[in-house]
């Protein structure tokens, strides 16, 4: 004798984006944290060294932020014009930082005046960043020159002319000290060594460059410009290795995760996208309410922040484990208290046998009144489920060929019920081949009291007005599909046909 | 069975073979077996082990009725329509005298009562009525061929059906029922009564009877009718005072009543599947068994009344004990109307598989004789309703290794609303049987009328390639794992075929899995699976494509089909051109997967001819007129667990696998070789003796030699069985000498060889077994001297 089987609940694929462990790993943030500044945020820079604070900037000022704080611990007001890329040194003790008026300055993170400032440049300084071995500074500005600094002397130690257009973005090797890339509105990127007077390689990345970005390994170099995100291979002495466009508007700003192997990049279309770095499809996406200037992730992925043009900095913290497993947790239910409490510290023996309780399988309420034939209640307790659920249900009545008995003899309020989880749901593809001969049904069953309440006969109405919209809906999209027919049997090549038809003529020759 | 030469062909297929005309009776002769009728034969089951003990042959045809001899319950009558009687000892399995009738008998009864006599129900001569109830006088004779010729008829006009007639209290009385009518015969007053009933009554119902049971010690009558009431007659010894109370439960006919032997207890079944256990005389309180699986035929009780069993008609006995559990079930080859499903062999368990209760598919192992399990496909509750429209699974086909199982489920309400699903089952090691990995709901739009697996065996991804009458053929490839771990790999269509928007009808893929042969009515169409390109299409007319088929091994260059013109066509890929094409209607086409022989069943004036060719050669290699009557349906090459040897030419295709077909009648049919038929039969009779001797490598040489020297002349079957040892004097010193002080071996092996020696080797087949068995048996005796 087998048991009951229960109804079966089609599982409907999912629309939209699938459930992947990337998805899982970047859904699991808490909600962002909003703080505003004065101006748009066109860097954020994190401490290489534990707390890990961040320097924020943004307009006129650097705000150091800690991990937790929602207060910037720190500021940095000295500026007499639009702060640009605060940066701090490998030992998380300086911070440099250019400016609007040319000056670079550099700061001591628990001071509060410059320290040195060094002055060169004839425009906007827009890039600064200091060299591994700790010693010197490099900036990029808009007077078309990079320069090397010497921090304890504040003197220039040398200066290239080689970009024909703003400096806009440029870094420093990690593993070398005399290796540093920039890039320029011109177009290019260009690795400098410090040792010789000019650039060692150039790159044409064809649109104006917004961001460079090393790998750890510092064999390959990602740019951003343009719509565009390119990857060059250094060691092949630049070559490009991909292109990515995923972006439709400029990218302003890259970042790696912290174990390498995800790539995120942040655009004016207020889209951040997460891509995998060994084949370079987009993983994740975020969105945000304005465009994103400035992105930078915290060491391990604790925090990802984004810096706006509406001045807004956006805080993302990563779920603790407890709280990300709290969900489930309280979903599943315990067994009660009793049935634990005896026995509960017996510890079977080497020798002794384990006898399993039989597991009881346990009905849902329509599927018990499914097996006592009680079909009005099945689809009662069903309609009280979620939509994939009743609709299988109103399936299995049908297949028995009762479902018109389960649908008669009701009144108004449960018809009003049952014509309320059909407007709703009838128009969905998943369900109409299902609600479809049902509603009919329904409509042969009562036609005989239409008009006689007048909640029923709104629904009805109502019902009425559904089917005539979704009719012209599809009539509009059979409309399209003959157009776009049209339009694919016009691109597709003669040749095929041809060579077939010339098949054919073979075979019966 | 149909005799030819060498080959036979043989009936398969569990308990009742012969579904289609009978479905088996079972009675209970004690609590430890169970009897039925079985086609041919009478079985013997244990209750307890589900085991068949005794095969119980003698009958020329289908046995009708079993019966346990009142006056000594380890005897048991059988009726068949040969007209015998037959009674048995069934616990030895010995046949103890026949009585001939003449007629063919449909039921038998007796009683405690009426020793010495048997009421059996025979056709009738007269017009007015097909079958009636004769009182057989049983000659007290010693012989063992009986011949009874002392009838008197008892009721003229009664039904063939054996559930509808039975003894009441101590066999005072004989209850028949017809139509709508209820005959009570009493012995004593040698006077029937009858009962008539309306045809419908008020409320629709329909009164016909269907079944009748007797209370054993109450004046009680349970009928069972169309509508599925129950009546209960009492008083019925007045012919005008007689009452019946009703029971309700049964929606659908009820098939079959049956009361405990205290009486105390009514049970009842049919096409519910439900058995109902009504108290007599509280009939409001019942007991209810559901899902038994198939609609009840018959029920019967145990004479202690601790075991009911109850027969269905998917050719399965369940066996319940009184508290209403069951404790047992005897399954044999589920059979429904028509195998939907080609028959497949399953490449894992070597399981023939095809349509088993609805919405399975039952895996019967051909080497045990036995069904294995039934897998359910539709995971649905089946509701016994006559008239609903069900889900069947109607194709289904297996992968190379037996690692991937693909199904297609359809349900047809109206001819617009068709419902299809395909469902894809991974073999899970585990629990060791096929797990659910995708269910494809619509994927067609019309029927799909073939499906198959890529069968090549060296290819990374496997390809399902299914055929609709929508006009479009679709591939469906095994997608890698998603990104996520809990998910694993699952199936989705890889590529959408048509050609010129005719209706495709079969699909092939050949041999190495290259190529892929798909024919769109009178054309065929070649494709490549690995681009999905169209190779070639080979067209040859006039008529429709019905089968196709590539050629395996060494002939895999070849395509054949068959078209609807009566035409036989062979393709040659490598010219793509005709290579041969003969006329004949063949209506079933199928390649042997383990060598390149074809066969080709042909229909013909309602007998169906065997051919079995080779692509190479249009000439057939073995040719069988009228193999079975009516058309082959389906057929399947199964794999041998061990090769034959036959160098015979006409037995040499049997070599390597066997030809299972099924006929329009649902039979299941197969060939056999006369050495193969020859092993069996002496498998089983050494089973007989097994007892007696120890079974030894020994004792089976010494047995066959003797039988052999002994017993030239006869050669009846039943001298086939083996004889114990006796052997020369030689072998018995052999034997009989403790081993510390036996010669060297060099010297008593040309003793022992000599010994068994044939003088004479007439027939060289002979010759060599006996040579083998010699070889086998030094081998044992060469180990047993070390």
């Amino acid at each position: 004798m087998a048991s009951f089987k229960p109804t079966k609940i089609p599982i409907y694929p999912k629309l939209g984006e699938k459930v992947t462990q990337d998805t899982v790993y970047w859904k699991n943030y808490k909600a962002p944290v909003q703080i505003k500044e004065f101006g748009a945020v066109t860097n954020i820079h994190f401490s290489p060294v534990a707390p890990h604070n961040y320097a924020v900037t943004a307009f006129t000022r650097i705000h150091i932020y800690g991990p937790f704080s929602q207060e910037p611990v720190k500021s940095f007001t000295r500026f007499k014009d639009t702060a640009y890329c605060g940066r701090y040194r490998s030992d998380g003790q300086l911070l440099v930082a250019g400016c609007e008026d040319s000056v670079v300055r550099l700061f001591d993170v628990s001071g509060k005046v410059a320290l040195r400032m060094f002055k060169g440049h004839t425009k906007a300084v827009h890039v600064t960043d200091f060299t591994s071995e700790r010693y010197h500074i490099f900036t990029g500005s808009d007077d078309y020159t990079c320069r090397l600094w010497d921090i304890p002397n504040a003197t220039e130690l040398n200066t290239y002319q080689e970009h024909t257009d703003y400096i806009r973005c440029g870094v420093t090797s990690k593993l070398n000290r005399d290796l540093f890339i920039t890039g320029s509105y011109d177009h290019t990127l260009k690795l400098f060594d410090a040792r010789v007077d000019k650039s060692v390689i150039t790159m044409d990345h064809g649109q104006p460059v917004e961001s460079v970005l090393l790998y750890p390994s510092e064999g390959l170099v990602v740019s951003a410009g343009g719509r565009y995100v390119k990857v060059w291979d250094l060691l092949k002495g630049g070559q490009p290795l991909v292109s990515l466009k995923n972006h439709h508007k400029t990218v302003t700003s890259l970042c790696l995760s912290s174990n390498g192997q995800r790539l995120l990049s942040a655009s004016l279309d207020r889209h951040v996208k997460v891509y995998n770095t060994t084949n370079f499809r987009v993983v994740h996406n975020f969105d945000y309410a304005a465009s994103v200037l400035s992105l930078a992730l915290a060491p391990d992925d604790e925090s990802i922040i984004v810096g706006m043009t509406n001045g807004v900095l956006s805080i993302k913290h990563r779920k603790s484990p407890e709280e990300s497993k709290e969900v489930s947790h309280q979903q599943r239910r315990r067994p009660s208290y009793r049935v634990f409490v005896k026995g509960k510290n017996y510890m079977p023996k080497q020798d002794d046998y384990l006898v399993s309780k039989p597991v009881r399988e346990y009905l849902t309420k329509y599927d018990k009144h499914l097996k006592k034939f009680n079909i009005s209640k099945a689809l009662d307790s069903a309609l009280q489920r979620k939509p994939e659920v009743t609709v299988a249900v109103i399936k299995e009545l049908d297949r028995r060929g009762t479902l018109k008995n389960a649908l008669a003899g009701r009144d108004e309020k449960a018809l009003s019920e049952l014509l309320h989880f059909i407007t709703k749901n009838m128009v969905d593809f998943r369900f109409a081949p299902v609600l479809v001969p049902a509603a009919n049904m329904i409509l042969d069953i009562y036609r005989s009291v239409i008009g006689q309440s007048p909640v029923v006969d709104r629904q009805l109405l109502y019902l009425q007005d559904l089917l005539q919209k979704e009719i012209n809906y599809q009539q509009e999209l059979l409309d399209v599909l003959g157009m776009l027919d049209t339009l694919f049997a016009s691109s597709v090549p003669r040749k095929e046909l041809l060579c077939l038809e010339g098949m054919n003529n073979c075979t019966l020759g | 069975m149909v005799e030819h030469g060498d080959i036979r062909v043989v009936h398969r297929g569990g308990i009742a073979r012969y579904c289609r005309f009978l479905c088996e009776r079972g009675i209970f002769c004690c609590c430890r077996f169970l009897l039925c009728g079985s086609g041919y034969e009478v079985k013997v089951f244990s209750t307890s082990t589900e085991e068949c003990i005794h095969d119980l042959r003698a009958h020329t045809d289908l046995v009708t009725g079993v019966l346990l001899r009142p006056s000594n319950h380890l005897q048991a009558y059988s009726c068949s329509t040969d007209g015998t009687v037959r009674l048995w000892d069934y616990t030895d399995g010995i046949l103890i005298k026949t009585y001939v009738i003449g007629y063919p008998i449909y039921s038998i009864y007796t009683s405690a009562n009426h020793s010495g006599v048997l009421f059996v129900v025979t056709p009738t001569s007269d017009k007015r009525s097909e079958f009636q109830l004769v009182a057989v006088h049983l000659p007290q004779s010693g012989d063992q061929l009986v011949e009874a010729r002392e009838f008197s008829a008892v009721l003229s006009d009664v039904s063939s059906n054996p559930a509808a007639t039975s003894f009441g209290r101590g066999g005072e009385y004989i209850a028949s029922a017809k139509g709508l009518q209820l005959e009570v015969y009493f012995f004593k007053k040698q006077k029937p009564y009858r009962f008539f009933l309306k045809e419908d009554n008020k409320k629709g119902g329909k009164n016909t009877f269907t079944c009748l049971a007797c209370h054993p010690k109450d004046d009680c009558i349970a009928t069972g009718h169309e509508d599925g009431k129950i009546r209960l007659w009492r008083n019925f010894n007045h012919k005008k005072e007689y009452t019946y109370t009703t029971l309700h439960w049964h929606h659908s006919a009820v098939s079959s009543l049956c009361f405990t032997p205290e009486g105390t207890n009514l049970l009842s079944g049919g096409i519910e599947s439900v058995l109902v256990q009504w108290r007599y005389n509280q009939e409001s309180q019942r007991d209810f068994l559901p899902r038994l699986g198939a609609a009840i035929t018959h029920i019967a009780v145990s004479p202690d009344g601790a075991l009911f069993c109850t027969s269905h008609s998917d050719n399965k006995i369940t066996i319940i004990r009184s508290s209403i559990q069951v404790s047992a079930v005897i399954q044999g080859l589920v059979k429904g109307d028509s195998v939907r499903t080609d028959l497949m062999v399953d490449p894992r368990s070597k399981a023939l598989v095809l349509n088993g209760k609805p919405g399975h598919l039952q895996f019967y192992s051909l080497q045990r004789d036995k069904l294995l399990y039934n897998l359910d496909i539709v995971q649905q509750e089946y509701i016994h309703q006559s008239g609903l429209e069900q889900f069947e699974v109607v194709k289904a086909a297996f992968d190379a290794y037996g690692n991937w199982l693909a199904t297609v489920e359809e349900r047809k309400q109206k001819p617009t609303e068709l419902e299809l699903n395909l469902k894809l089952w991974a073999f899970d090691e585990q629990t060791q049987s096929f797990m659910l990995n995708t269910t494809i709901s619509a994927p067609h739009e019309a029927r799909i009328t073939a499906m198959c697996f890529c069968h090549s065996t060296d290819s990374q991804t496997t390809v399902l390639v299914s055929v609709s009458k929508d006009g479009h053929f679709k591939a469906w490839q095994l997608a890698p794992a998603t990104h996520t771990e809990d998910e694993g790999p699952s199936w989705s269509c890889d590529f959408v075929g048509a050609y010129h928007s005719l209706v495709p009808e079969c699909c092939c893929f050949s041999a190495d899995g290259s190529l892929l042969a798909v024919s769109f009515q009178e054309v065929v169409t070649v494709w490549s699976p690995a681009s999905w390109e169209l190779l070639t299409t080979l067209s040859q007319p006039p008529g429709a494509i019905r089968n196709l088929c590539f050629g395996q091994l060494t002939c895999s260059k070849y395509l054949l089909g068959t078209t609807d013109k009566n035409l036989l066509c062979c393709w040659n890929l490598l010219t793509c051109s005709l290579e041969w094409s003969t006329s004949m209607d063949v209506s079933l086409l199928l390649s042997d997967p383990f060598s390149e022989n074809m066969a080709a069943f042909c229909c013909q004036a309602g007998c169906t001819d065997l051919f079995v060719f080779k692509p190479s050669e249009p000439r057939p290699l073995f040719s069988h007129k009228a193999v079975c009557l009516g058309k082959v349906t389906r057929a399947v090459f199964a794999p041998r667990e061990k090769m034959l040897e036959s160098c015979e030419e006409t037995s040499q295709w049997l070599n390597h696998s066997q030809l299972y077909f099924v006929t329009q009648y649902m039979d299941l049919l197969t060939f056999t070789t006369k050495a193969e038929e020859d092993r069996l039969m002496a498998s089983s009779k050494q089973l007989v003796i097994s007892d007696s001797v120890a079974m030894t490598p020994f004792s089976v040489l010494l047995g066959k030699r003797s039988q052999q020297e002994g017993q030239e002349a006869a050669s009846s079957l039943l001298a086939e069985r083996t004889q114990l040892p006796q052997g020369s004097a030689a072998v018995r010193e052999l034997l009989q000498t403790p081993a510390h002080v036996l010669p060297s071996t060099s010297f008593l092996c040309s003793m022992f060889v000599e010994s068994l020696l044939i003088s004479v080797t007439d027939n060289r087949k002979k010759g060599r077994t006996i040579y083998n068995y010699f070889i086998v048996a030094q081998q044992h005796f060469m180990s047993k001297i070390e």
